[in-house]
């Protein structure tokens, strides 16, 4: 059936509703029936996902998991990722979490355009090099900085030690250096002249301390033109839209938010790792005697 | 001058990528960069990996860091056998979401587990406070529940049938806290049988060489003063 039956060929089937494609594994996958997204787009991976779904008219039903009010808890979700994470993907009965490997798969179920992901070599390791540095050196601290600047402050009352706050910064601004001057360098995007999978995670990464009114592209001229080569390249009214809600954060009413929720919040332990784990600083890892905290 | 692979098997990733290169027969040079000895922090090495880690890979012109993106290469460029990185599209997914899943987990637990365990009192003599240890072995314990619950479950290996990248990543990070005395498989007959089918798809002799290194851990002799003060503040800030 159909015309050819390589990477990205399409096929009528008898069924004329019923879409298939070859991504080039050798199985015949559906197109056109909808995908499950379960996201929130308060985080920047869910993000990540919504604007490349959207972008490419990929049909998707967003499940909304509502992060604020601890709906990833709820017994519905953790059926779906017991990781309790957003975001999730369901295709028919595969449930696929980590926004790195759903975009890998959106990318090749899809076929989308190559520049986000290109056949090349060279060029799509560095996107694999990004998608890898970014978990840690990237996400980490960006995620950090919201919660030490506008959600600790907001859920507890108390507002953070100003030495965590500049360490906090100081850590922000090395991870921007770094994403400058090895990731970037003189480069329109990441890979060269076209964005791709890497650029999408940076930028919507990038865009997270927004919340808590810090503006990372205030930094360095270069990333803030680049910022704007990726928002003109993913559509504005698309990026505006994704990050719509990320830029009401601040005035949300905390006050509503159920103590259950707070500590669920509070005892998780991504959130236990990302922010109260204790400074790296040689000075100060250590307590009163003198061990390493 | 062909393939260089900058390792240094103290290193975690680097043993994944050293058993991946050797078990598929690519040809390389193995350049060790010694971290205990600070290596890694030179100018040479910087011309190679600016970002001062290791693994880093050099293949002629092109320089790359970070495993996985290694790894991911070497697949693609050797052409290995299909069941390491699969091209079924949902098989390559489960791949793929291991790999991404690692970095902020099982990776840091197992870090955190060797360097609060042995290498901070042993390496740098400098004495960790028993609530950290306690905290740092009961959060590897949680990952490595997660590894068996959620990756594992009752298949042979963690994305199917057959052995792959995740498996190879999983184990060499696993090897970190088995390195620092932790015995991560005691009571876990699911997840030793899993280890042992590793062992044997990889060769019981290389995944000997491959964890030589790092089962000494313990016996390591002190750093230096100057050693200390040059690694101090990088590691504190690696295992945060």
């Amino acid at each position: 059936m159909g015309e050819g039956t390589g990477p990205g060929a399409l096929a009528r089937h008898r069924d004329p509703g019923l879409q298939l494609a070859s991504c080039g594994c050798g199985a015949w996958h559906r197109l056109n029936m909808a995908l499950e997204l379960y996201m929130d787009l308060l985080s920047a991976p869910c993000r990540a996902v919504y604007i490349f779904s959207k972008k490419h008219d990929i049909p998707f039903n967003f499940q909304f998991v509502d992060l604020l009010k601890g709906h990833p808890y709820n017994k519905e979700y953790i059926k779906i990722n017991p990781l309790r994470k957003l975001p999730s993907l369901k295709d028919g009965k595969f449930v696929l979490t980590e926004s790195v490997a759903i975009l890998y798969y959106l990318c090749r179920k899809y076929s989308t355009p190559s520049h986000w992901y290109p056949p090349d070599l060279h060029i799509r390791a560095r996107v694999d090099e990004f998608m890898a540095w970014q978990h840690v050196a990237f996400q980490l601290p960006m995620k950090k900085m919201v919660w030490l600047k506008l959600l600790i402050p907001k859920i507890t009352g108390e507002e953070v030690s100003a030495e965590k706050m500049d360490h906090t910064v100081a850590e922000v601004k090395n991870s921007l250096k770094l994403f400058e001057e090895y990731f970037l360098q003189d480069k329109m995007f990441i890979t060269g002249d076209q964005i791709s999978l890497a650029d999408l995670v940076a930028v919507v990464e990038m865009m997270q301390p927004m919340a808590a009114n810090y503006n990372a592209f205030l930094n360095s001229s270069k990333v803030a033109e680049w910022r704007m080569r990726v928002e003109l390249s993913i559509g504005s009214g698309l990026f505006r839209e994704a990050h719509n809600r990320l830029m009401q954060l601040a005035d949300w009413d905390f006050s509503t938010l159920d103590p259950v929720v707070k500590e669920k919040i509070c005892k998780n332990h991504y959130y236990q790792q990302a922010v109260m784990a204790p400074i790296c600083n040689p000075s100060t890892s250590r307590g009163g005697d003198g061990r390493i905290t | 001058m062909g393939l260089e692979l900058y390792l240094d098997l103290l290193s975690q990733p680097c043993r994944a990528i050293y058993i991946f290169a050797k078990k598929n027969g690519i040809p390389f040079e193995l350049r060790t960069v010694d971290l205990i000895k600070g290596q890694h922090l030179s100018d040479a090495f910087s011309q190679v990996n600016p970002l001062k880690k290791v693994p880093a890979l050099k293949d002629g012109d092109f320089t790359l860091s970070e495993s996985v993106a290694i790894l991911l290469y070497l697949t693609h460029k050797y052409k290995v056998p299909d069941h390491w990185y699969p091209q079924d599209l949902q098989a390559r997914a489960r791949v793929d979401e291991y790999l991404a899943w690692q970095h902020t987990t099982l990776r840091r637990s197992c870090l955190r587990a060797l360097w609060h365990k042995v290498m901070f009192p042993v390496f740098l003599g400098e004495p960790v406070s028993p609530q950290t240890l306690a905290a740092t072995l009961a959060e590897l314990d949680v990952n490595v529940q997660l590894l068996e619950d959620k990756f594992l479950q009752n298949k042979a290996f963690l994305a199917g049938p057959h052995i792959s990248l995740a498996d190879l990543v999983a184990i060499t990070e696993l090897m970190h806290p088995v390195g620092a005395g932790c015995q991560v498989f005691e009571g876990r007959p699911k997840l030793a049988a899993w280890r042992n089918r590793v062992e044997a798809a990889v060769g019981e002799d290389l995944f000997r060489e491959a964890h030589e290194i790092i089962l000494k851990a313990k016996d390591f002799p002190p750093a230096d003063p100057t050693t200390k003060q040059k690694l101090m503040s990088r590691v504190l800030a690696m295992i945060q």
